[in-house]
This record gives structure tokens, sequence and C-alpha cells, in this order.
């Protein structure tokens, strides 16, 4: 049963050394970064079939009982966290084999996409608290050396803000772990979950949380915390801000749910208030600070913050429909801001530029573009029937039940400014026409075959998912719900992990 | 129901098709489904005047209680015909309208999904659902006002329609959700029940005034009315269309329908007769001051829409009543108003009132649907326009006098007669400024438009005349229909043309007679009203404009302060607000349980170690050379080392000092190739000051914290289960190995990958250089670390700061 566990971590990690060993080979290389990610994919759909048929998966490496060893577990979150790295993982490479340039794979883009999906997927399987920095920090360094590749002056900028910041987090995480450890003696988090209640210090314990929430904070790049993001997003290769806007700051959201669900529940009105007022705060600082942007990745890496604020929300209600909206809006989130991402690099392949200043004329040259960039950016927007709508209306409803007014007006306003400034890129880009001239913006016919179907081809599976997931919403609300249930009843995960013997 | 709808959409995904394969006769081809759907719709007015209605019911998202639900009742009927009927012309209209025009398969594929939305708006039961095709209209509306794409005012007008619109809708949705909550329910027709239960509920008011925001938004009240009149930068089958005929009127149809479950409250009736009229009497005075004809009719629309507002907000039979034939009448004679005006434009190149004249013998068709919609228009007997002015006297008499708000009926029928003689003047503008009197010379040569283009006006125009001769029929099908949905209770009514020598036929008499002395005067009309404009110095349009350039504003000055660029400001906030954080929740909760320095049991060695450790910190700090300051660490890290073997961990002692070793070595090599560290770091001292503090507060609480642990018992069972294992399941004597390769082995897997990373993204970022960067200065590569206090360089410019 393990396999199912811990094929998603070894396809990637074996893809990259192999990808390493035909350093040098180019075409064999992609070949094989592309093959990965596909085999990648399965092994993530394998894992969500299983746990919605079964439940709970838990496997014991090494076959030392937990909490003595380390536990993979996937619970219906950890799973559906997996899946859709798998779906990004497989279309970003994709995208990538046409985007990239020859400098940045001769220099090892595919291994270090690879380790990249490696560490995301091992931070979402483990079921170790420490386990989890290890993945956190293959993460970090793939990240890192992903964002320098090509050593572009600007991103050279990006990259060292990015890795400095993440460095106050990875230290603050080791903090954290170093004194939970001290009050309990473990580091598996179910584990965790049954031995916390007896520490009897509860201020450290609420003192050690307040740690744990700085840490995956910066991660998350919540307010005030959220710096790096904002430097470094717009910098890099297309592909490779895409997939960090679509994974990277979700797995920090994620071990914010699992932690403030599993384990620090104890003091829900400090830590989770906390959270409250931290999530609208996150929402109205990212949305103000794509308000004032004018290059199209810098408009979107805002509005990443932003949406983080609305699924901090959907934890801090911490109410079963809160969390269902926490869930759905990450995978909506996942999907859509990736695929705007993969957008905004075919806009730049058009028309010359991010720069809204210096592009135009998109909305006569190339009406397909128009649909595949009107899809998730209205549902980001948050307009119906599109994913976007539901993850919205569900957060909302949620915070009316529980009589949360303030979050719930600052929830309707920020839409009303994603909005805003998702029309604003409409305006300038696609409806306005060209400043150099018409002949400046070119059409989607105008790309090579192979190039179409590796550009074009996972923009349009995305833009299909946002719409699938907007018209037939119950399917994932079922998911989402089985996900809120565990992640509040505790036991079922707690008892996975620990009730297994080999 | 459902299929109707689909049908629609799908039709609007077809159209473009249509319109590239048939262009000269799209706009036919394309009205066909409307216009069997406005016939369809028609089948169902006997059985509902009858007293039935239907629902209809298909599980969208069970597990949030959304239905794709529909209900066709007296008012929803009323309107689906108006959507398809209306619909149906303007499509025909469009097709000639802008023939030739290269986006015209776009504009059909839009206008057919507005279409599709709009009739779920107005047919859906549930109210999720009908915020979905809420959203859906206002979008559309978007993408159709920005039609002519290549200009800015549209571009502006369209953003500030959907602006509005959608902020308005977002209100709207918190309102409505709450409805569903408190109501136990989201379908409209349930909730109709438990209206005196609502009505009562303490969140009555906030569930009221939320939905209103959504309502006056969406139909363009005061002080939101100011989106409409831009909207008009759409093509004109746009404007008559969705800015006249349907989509303005969601927000009246919302009104209407949630009448009999919020409605008949003194919140309720004082809210919409007062903005109602205000809005009536403000669209009415912009609309005279106009000279485009286009404008003109756009401001009479607000009217329209306020005194609209204003009778749902005074209920009872009178005002209902009054409501059904005002709503249809508006439809028909606006809708023939706006396309006949249309034409005109299209024939002769302009819509100003001064530049046109005498038109009638050029364009009678035309002329003969403008003037027939004009004098229903301005209320003027046998129209159905008579009928709805006659009416809505008797409605606000009938608040004045028994209403129990005198003061507001007596007010709000003076506002009444001023607006409907305002409303009188512009149907005088509107026709017969440009038909009657001399002939003017026009940009193009003016003659008939094409069938296509009169089609449409003429039979509005025909339709405002023939109800309003057969009302009898009207009542019967429609009116009585109509009245029963906002009560919510089957209503007798009788409408007609001739009701004696009544007050409200007076006040008709005195309208007719105030509206022909402004017409006659109106020129002095319009300067007057410009001064008192200009004396007031308010624009809503501009004060738009403001608010938006100060959201702006305000955005790029937060973002300033947040995101200023700087590495150091970015590290300095976080590990401050983290200071405060964790010092703040200690504080709260009493967790400071460390002992005092002074008790701590430590032998001299270890207090010696940390002294050292001390003094080496801050010889770092202090230091003006790397190589010193590399040097000091490589001290703290090799004492650390120390401590751990003093404290019984070779293992990790040993690897201490192997890594530190390497550290020292390597890093001194590499910053043998940097320059010089004294060129950049000359802080100056209240930041040293600051930065000082920051530090040894962090570090003081991280200690606090530590110790505060560290006096707890550790439970010592795993590290039990480690040491009695490792031999006889591990098969290892170091029990630290045994935990890094068996126990723990997938952190150990992490941890290799991490260092093979770092070794390969190191390898990749030397090598990747690109070739100009490597010839240039060693000043510039340092620069690029931005870590020195003093000018941003050149890359901090240009690096995340907005």
């Amino acid at each position: 049963m393990s396999w199912f566990l811990i094929a998603p971590i070894l396809v990637p990690m074996t893809t990259a050394a192999l990808a390493v060993l035909l350093w040098n080979q180019r075409p064999a290389q992609r070949a094989v970064s592309a093959c990965g990610a596909g085999l990648h994919l399965i092994t993530t759909i394998l894992l969500m079939v299983q746990v919605w048929r079964g439940g709970i998966l838990a496997g014991q490496m090494g076959d030392w009982p937990a909490p003595f060893g380390i536990t993979l577990v996937a619970d219906h979150l950890s799973a559906v966290m997996v899946l859709i790295t798998g779906v990004m993982g497989f279309g970003v490479c994709l995208y990538s084999l046409s985007d990239m340039n020859e400098n940045r794979e001769n220099n090892g883009f595919h291994p270090l996409y690879h380790v990249l999906l490696t560490g995301v997927t091992g931070a979402f399987i483990t079921g170790d608290l420490f386990n989890l920095y290890v993945w956190f920090e293959v993460m970090l360094i793939a990240s890192f050396a992903l964002l320098a590749l090509g050593s572009e002056k600007e991103q050279l900028d990006g990259a060292i803000k990015y890795a400095a910041i993440n460095l106050v987090s990875t230290v603050m995480f080791l903090i954290a772990i170093g004194t939970l450890y001290g009050l309990t003696g473990t580091l598996n988090m179910a584990d965790l979950a049954l031995r916390l209640p007896h520490v009897e210090q509860r201020g450290l314990v609420t003192t050690i949380a307040v740690l744990f929430m700085i840490a995956f904070g910066i991660k998350s790049a919540v307010f005030p915390l959220f710096f790096w993001l904002p430097a470094s997003y717009h910098t890099p290769a297309v592909a490779v801000s895409a997939i960090f806007a679509g994974l990277l700051t979700k797995v920090g959201v994620y071990a914010l749910v699992r932690t403030f669900t599993l384990i620090f529940t104890s003091d829900v009105a400090y830590t989770h208030g906390a959270l409250l007022v931290v999530a609208g705060l996150t929402m109205v600082t990212g949305v103000l600070g794509a308000a004032a942007q004018n290059e199209i990745r810098r408009i979107l890496s805002f509005h990443i913050i932003s949406q983080i604020g609305y699924m901090i929300m959907g934890l801090a209600l911490y109410t079963p429909l809160g969390l269902i909206g926490a869930v759905f809006y990450l995978v909506h989130h996942i999907i859509v801001k990736t695929n705007l991402f993969l957008v905004a690099g075919i806009i730049r392949r058009l028309t010359g530029s991010m720069e809204l200043k210096r592009i135009g004329g998109l909305y006569k040259a190339s009406p397909l573009l128009v649909v595949l960039f009107l899809i998730p950016a209205l549902s980001l927007s948050g307009i119906p029937p599109l994913s976007g709508f539901w993850a919205k209306l569900v957060l909302i409803r949620a915070s009316l039940e529980i009589g949360s007014y303030a979050i719930a007006a600052t929830a309707v306003l920020v839409g009303a400014l994603t909005l805003f400034s998702m029309t604003k890129i409409w305006g300038e880009a696609f409806w306005k026409p060209h400043p150099e001239g018409p002949a400046r913006t070119l059409g989607i016919g105008d790309l090579t075959a192979t190039e179409r179907a590796l550009l074009i081809g996972p923009i349009m599976v995305f833009a299909a998912l946002t719409i699938a997931i907007g018209l037939w919403a119950q399917p994932f609300l079922d998911l989402a719900t089985r996900a809120s249930g565990e992640l509040l009843e505790r036991t079922p995960y707690i008892d996975a992990v620990m009730g297994v013997r080999p | 129901m459902l299929s109707a709808i689909l049908g629609i959409f799908a039709w609007a995904v077809i159209a473009p098709i249509v319109a590239r394969r048939w262009p000269r006769h799209a706009g036919w081809v394309l009205a066909i489904p409307p216009a069997f759907l406005t016939v369809w719709f028609a089948s169902f007015v006997p059985g509902i005047a009858a007293g039935e209605a239907v629902r209809e019911v298909t599980p969208w998202i069970p597990g949030l209680g959304v239905n794709l639900s529909f209900y066709l009742d007296g008012l929803s009927v009323t309107f689906a015909l108006m959507i398809c009927g209306i619909g149906a012309l303007i499509v025909v209209y469009s097709g000639g309208y802008l023939r030739g025009d290269a986006m015209l398969p776009r504009f059909f594929l839009f206008i057919l999904a507005f279409m599709g939305s709009m009739l779920g708006v107005v047919l859906a039961d549930n109210v999720i659902a009908l915020i979905v095709f809420w959203e859906l209209t206002s979008v559309t509306s978007f993408l159709l006002i920005g039609y002519l794409h290549d200009s800015p005012q549209s571009r502006r007008s369209a953003l500030q329609a959907l602006l509005v619109t959608s902020l308005g809708g977002l209100i709207m949705m918190a309102g409505l959700i709450l409805l569903g909550i408190v109501g136990g329910g989201f379908e409209l027709s349930e909730l109709a029940d438990r209206g005196g239960f609502l009505r009562e509920h303490p969140y009555y008011t906030a569930i009221l005034f939320l939905i209103l925001a959504g309502a006056f938004t969406k139909s363009a009240q005061f002080p939101f009315h100011f989106w409409l009149p831009n909207a008009m930068d759409a093509p004109t089958p746009v404007s008559a269309y969705l800015h006249s005929a349907t989509m303005v009127k969601a927000g009246i149809y919302l009104m209407a329908r949630l009448a009999p479950t919020l409605g008949g409250t003194e919140a309720w009736t004082l809210t919409l007769v007062t903005v109602g009229s205000i809005t009536a009497v403000l669209g009415a005075v912009l609309a005279v001051r106009q000279t485009d004809l286009k404008r003109i009719l756009a401001y009479t629309t607000i009217t329209a829409l306020g005194q609209l507002t204003m009778l749902i907000g005074i209920g009872g039979t009178y005002a209902l009543e009054t409501f059904t034939v005002y709503l249809l009448a508006h439809a028909c004679y606006k809708g023939a108003l706006f396309m006949g005006v249309g034409a005109v434009d299209h024939e002769t190149g302009t819509r100003q009132v001064g530049e046109l004249g005498g038109l009638l013998r050029l364009m009678p068709v035309t002329a003969a649907a403008i003037g027939l919609a004009a004098l229903s228009n301005a209320g003027l007997p046998p129209f159905l326009g008579f009928i709805g002015k006659e009416f809505m006297y008797s409605s606000t008499l009938g608040l004045a006098e028994d209403g129990g708000m005198p003061a507001l009926g007596w007010v709000v029928t003076a506002a009444m007669v001023v607006s409907n003689a305002l409303m009188m003047v512009t149907a005088g503008l509107v026709f017969i400024k440009p038909f009657l009197g001399a002939r003017t010379e026009t940009p193009k040569a003016a003659h008939e438009a094409p069938i296509g283009l009169w089609l449409g006006p003429i039979v509005l125009a025909a339709a405002g005349l023939g109800l309003g001769v057969f009302h009898g029929e009207l009542e019967r099908l429609l009116v009585a229909p109509v009245a029963a949905s906002l009560a919510g209770r089957p209503m007798e009514v009788h409408i007609y043309l001739w009701g004696g020598l009544t007050p409200p036929l007076w006040l008709s008499v005195a309208t007719v007679a105030l509206g022909i002395v402004l017409y006659l005067g109106w020129p002095r009309v319009k300067a007057g009203f410009d001064g008192v404009a200009a004396a007031l110095r308010y624009d809503s349009d501009r004060g738009w404009d403001g608010f938006l350039k100060g959201l702006v504003k305000l955005a790029a000055a937060q973002t300033r302060v947040i995101q200023s660029g700087y590495l150091r400001h970015y590290v300095m906030f976080t590990i401050t607000f983290t200071t405060v954080a964790i010092a703040a929740t200690m504080v709260a909760f009493d967790a400071l349980t460390a002992p005092s320095l002074m008790e701590l049991d430590a032998p001299y060695t270890a207090w010696a170690l940390a002294l050292i450790v001390l003094t080496a910190t801050a010889a770092a700090v202090l230091a003006t050379s790397r190589l010193v300051a590399i040097l000091s660490l490589g001290v703290v890290g090799v004492v650390i080392a120390l401590i751990f073997l003093l404290y019984g961990a070779p293992d990790v002692a040993i690897t201490q000092f192997m890594v530190e070793t390497l550290v020292v070595i390597i890093v001194a090599l590499v910053l043998a190739r940097l320059p010089r560290l004294t060129a950049f770091a000359r802080p100056n001292r209240r930041s040293a000051l600051r930065d000082a503090v920051i530090s040894i507060a962090f570090g003081a609480v991280v200690t606090a914290l530590m110790l505060s642990v560290i006096d707890l018992p550790i439970p010592l069972d795993l590290s039990d289960f480690f040491a009695s294992r490792s031999l006889t399941e591990g098969f290892g004597r170091n029990v630290v190995n045994v935990i890094l390769v068996d126990f723990r082995a997938v952190d150990t897997l992490g941890e290799v990958l991490v260092v093979t990373t770092a070794g390969l993204g190191a390898f990749s970022l030397l090598k990747a250089r690109p070739k100009r960067a490597r010839r240039e200065s060693p000043e510039d590569a340092d620069a690029t670390s931005s870590q020195q206090d003093g000018k941003p360089s050149v890359i901090e410019q240009n690096g995340d700061r907005p």
C-alpha cells in the first residue's frame, strides 16, 4: 500500500536524477523530463483514487512504527494537493519545453524542476514535522536555483531577496520544531496531536503555535510577511514563475491548514482569531498592491497574496464550511493562477512585452487568446459560473453563518478590487490598440504548430478544468467536504497514522 | 425553461459561425430562436392569468443548496416576453446597423449570451442561480459597452459600468446569502411565504440595504446613476436593449420580486420612494440639458427607472397596476426611440439636436415610429404611456391621502409632475426638432433607413399604441398577474383611459401644460439648469474618476511603503514582527517560565564558552572587513561545537567542526574575489542603533522561549526506543547514525537531495551567466546583493518596486 504514497515522491526524484545523468543531451533530457512529469501525474491520480475509495492512507517508512520512524500519510486534503501538483507539474513541463531557452535548459532547468516537484509532493504527503522541514528545504533550494537560472541581473536581485527571507522562515520553523520537540518529545504530527493536550504549560504551546504561524506565514506570503513574493515572481522564465505561482505559497498554506487543524487547536480564539485578522489584511494589501502595478506578472503576483488571504480566511473561520471553502479555493486558485502566468507568457510572445503600456491589440489579433485569458481571469475575479465564484461564495457564506461580518465585507470588497485590476490587463493588453501599430500584435496562428501544441495545449486544458469545476462543482465540493471533515474530526487521521502497525 | 436558457447560450456560441457564413442576413436568421421563445412564453400567459405558476427544478450543486430552479409567474413571464420579444427585434436591427463590421460575429455572440443571462435573471427561483445570471449580465454588458474598444472613452465607460454594477452585485450577493441563511432556504418562491418572519427579523434592515445596493447600482438609481449615460458609448442596439429595455431593469425586477418578501415596511417604502423620486427628477433635469439625442434618451431612462422604483416602494393596487403598465409602456417607447434615433444617426451621421431638422419627408417610416413612441413617452392618450402617467398620479396621491405618509406623498406627486413634464420636453426634442421644422445639412445625405433598421422601432411604437387601445386584454393577461406577483396574492385590478374628471386627470392636464411651456422655453430652461449645475459643481462622473484615482494613489502609496525594494527593510520588518508577536504572546499567556540566568545550573566552562560566543558575535557585527567577520563567525561555530561536546554529543560536535572549517575556508576564498566592503558599509548611527535593538530583542525573545522550554521535562520515550532498538533492529551501535540512515532515513534522503541540488544550482548559476553580465565591473556585481546601506543601486530601482 505504501507504494501509492512513495511513488509520487520517487518518480520526480528519479526523473531529476536521470535528467542530471543526461546533462548536455538536450533532446533526451527533454523527453525524460516530459515522461517523468507524465508518470508523476499518473502516480498522483492513483493516489487520489486510492484515498477516494479507501480513505486515509498511511505508510510507515522503513517499517518503523509511528511515531518512531517517518510516516507518510495522505488524507483527502493531501491527496488532492498532490493530484493538483501532478496536473500542474505535467502541464507546465510541456509548456516549458517550448518556453525555455537553450541556455536555461542546458544549465539544469529540467533536473531542478523535478526536484521542485519532489519537494512539493513530499511536503504534502509527509506526516512528520521535521520531514516537512526537509521537504521545505528541498523546495527552497530548487526554487532558488530555478529563480536564478539564466542569471539575468533582475533575476539575481529577486532570487537573493527570495532566498534571504525564506531562510528567515526556515530558521523560525526550525526553532519552532525544536521547542515543540522539547515539550513533547515527538515529531510525528499525529502523535503531537495526541501528546500536546497533556502539556501543562499552555502558554508555551500557544507561543510555539505563533512561531509556526510566522514560519508558514512567510512561506505562504501573508501580510506582513510577503515581501519576498512580489520581489521575485516577475523575474524568472514564464514556466518557472507559473509553477511557483501555482504551488509554492500553497505549500505554506497547506502547512498552516495542517498544523492549525491537527496540532494547534487548543486556543482557537487566539490563534485562529489572529489568522482571521491576518487573512483580512492580506487580502486588502495584496489587492491594493496589484492595483498599483502596471506589469502583468507583477499584478498577478500581488493577486496571489490577496488570494492567499481568502484561503487563510477559510482556515481561520474554523467551521466545516470555512474549511471546505479553503480547500476549494486552494485547488481553484492553483489551476487558475498557474494558467494566468502561462497566458502572460503568450501575451509576451504575441506583443513583445508584459508592460501594459507597451502592448495591446490582442482583442482583434487573437480571439482564441481572448477566451483563454477571460476564463481564468474572470474565474480569479469570482465571476460565475467559474470555479472562483463558488470558492468565494462558500467562504462568504461561511463567514456570514457565524456572524464574522467584517471578514465577509472584506471578502466582498476585495472581490470587486480584484475585478478592477484584472480589467486593467484586459483593457490595456486586449482592447487598447498596440502603441506601435496593429502589426506589432501577432495572433496565435503566427506560432508554429509545435509551439501551439506545447504552449496553448496546457492553457486550454487548465481553462477547461476551470470551467468544469464551475459547472460541475458538486464532485469537487464533495471532495472538499470530505477533506474538511477529516481535518476537523482529527481522529481518522490520527488513527490512520498511529493505528497502523507494520 | 432551463432548455430555453441553455438553448439561447448554445445559439450564442453558434452565432459567430452563422454571422460569418451569411453576413448579409445574419440578423434575420439569428432572430428566429428569440422570436420563437417569445411565442413560447406567450403561450404560458393565459394559464398564468388563470392563476397558475410554473416551477421547474434541476439540482445543480445540492451541497450548497444551489438549484437551477425557475419560476414563471406574471412578473417573470412579462420580463421574459420583453427580453425575447425586444431581443428578436434588436438582433434584426443589429444586423442592419452594424452590417459589414468586422467584429459583428462577436457582437452577436455577446448579445445573445446577454439575452440568455437576462432570461436566467428573471426566471431564476434560486437566489444563487439568480446571482450567477446577474453577474453574467454585467460581464456581457461590459463586453458590449466596450465594443468600440479602440476608443479610450468606450473602455472607460465599459469599466465603469462593470465596476459599479459588480460591486453592487457582490454586496447584493452577501445580502441574498444572508437572506437565505435567515430564511432557511434559497428559493425565492419559498422565501416569499416567510415574508412576515423575515420582516420582523433583526437582520431585516441589513439584508434589505445589502440587496438594494445591488438593485440600485444595476438600475442606475441615484447616487449610482452616472454609469448609465456613459454606457451609451456602446452601439445603439446595445443601448436600446441592455441599457434601456432589459438589463437596467434587472434591479427593478429584483425589487419587484422581493416585494412580497421584504416589502411593505417603513424602511422599504421610504427608501424606495425617496431614492426613486430623486432619481426620476434628476434624470429628467439632466435629460433636458443634453443635445445628443442618445444621451437625452439615456437620462430619460434614468427617470423611468426612478419612477418604477418609486412605484414598487409605494405598493398597493394603483401602484402595482401602474408599475406593470409603465414597465411595458417604457419598454416599448424607449426601445422604439433608441432604435429610431440610431437609424437617424446611421443615415445622417449625427445625433445632435441642433444639426437635425426636417427629416419627416426623407425618413417617413422612422419618423412615424419615433412620433408614435414620443407621444407615448409624452404621456398623451390613447397611448400606454398616458395610462401609466394617470395611474402614477393615482398612486402618489394615494400615498399622500391614505398611505400614512402625507408629506412624502405630496412631495413625490410634485416631483412626478415635474419629471413627467420634463419627459414631454424630451419627447419633443427627440421628435419635433429632428423631423419637423426646417431642413438642415447633415454629414451624410439623409434617406430612409433599410427595413432592418425601421422594423423594430415601428413594431414597438405600434405596440405602445395597441396596448393602450386594447388595455382590457392587457389588464387581464399581464397587469393582474404581475400585480399578483408583487403583492404576493391575487389582485383585483382595473385600468382605463378615461376615469372621469378626477384629480389625476387634472394633474395630467397640468403636466401637459407645464411640458408645453418648458418645451417652448427649452433653450432658457437648459441654460438655467446648466447654471444651477455649474453653481453646484457636483458631477458624479468626475467623482468616480477622483475615486479611482484616489484608489490607485492609495494603492501605490501603500505598496511603496510595504514593498520598498530593499532587502534589509524586508528582513527588518519580518524579524521585528516576529519578535513582537512572540513576545506579546508569551506575555499574554504567561508563557515566560524560564528561570532567571542566575539560577541556571551550568558549569563554569559553559559560562566561559557562552561569553566567547557573545564576544565573537560582537566582533562579527562590528568588523569592518569581511574576513574578520567570517573568522569571528567561525569562532562562534567552533565554540558551539565545544558546547555540544561538553553536553555529550560528540557526533554532532564533529559534524559542526567540519562544517565550520569548510565554511570559513570556502567563504574566505570567495571573499578574495569580492570588492572591499567599506565602499558601501557606512551605516549611520541611528540605523545601527535600530538594527542593534531589533537584533538583541529577537535574540532575547528566542532565548527566553528556549529556556522556558528546556526548563520543562522532555519525554524520552522516543530516545529510549532508538537506544534500545539501534543495535538489535538497526544493526548499528552509533544511535545517531542509525537514526540518520534507518529510523529517519527519509529525512536523510531529502537532505542528500538538498545538498546535490545546491551544488547543481551553484554550478548552473556560475555557468549560465550571460556574457554581457560577465563583463560587468565588480561594483555592479556587488550591488546585486543589495544588503548595504546607502543609496539604492540601479538594480534595486529596477527591482520589485512599483
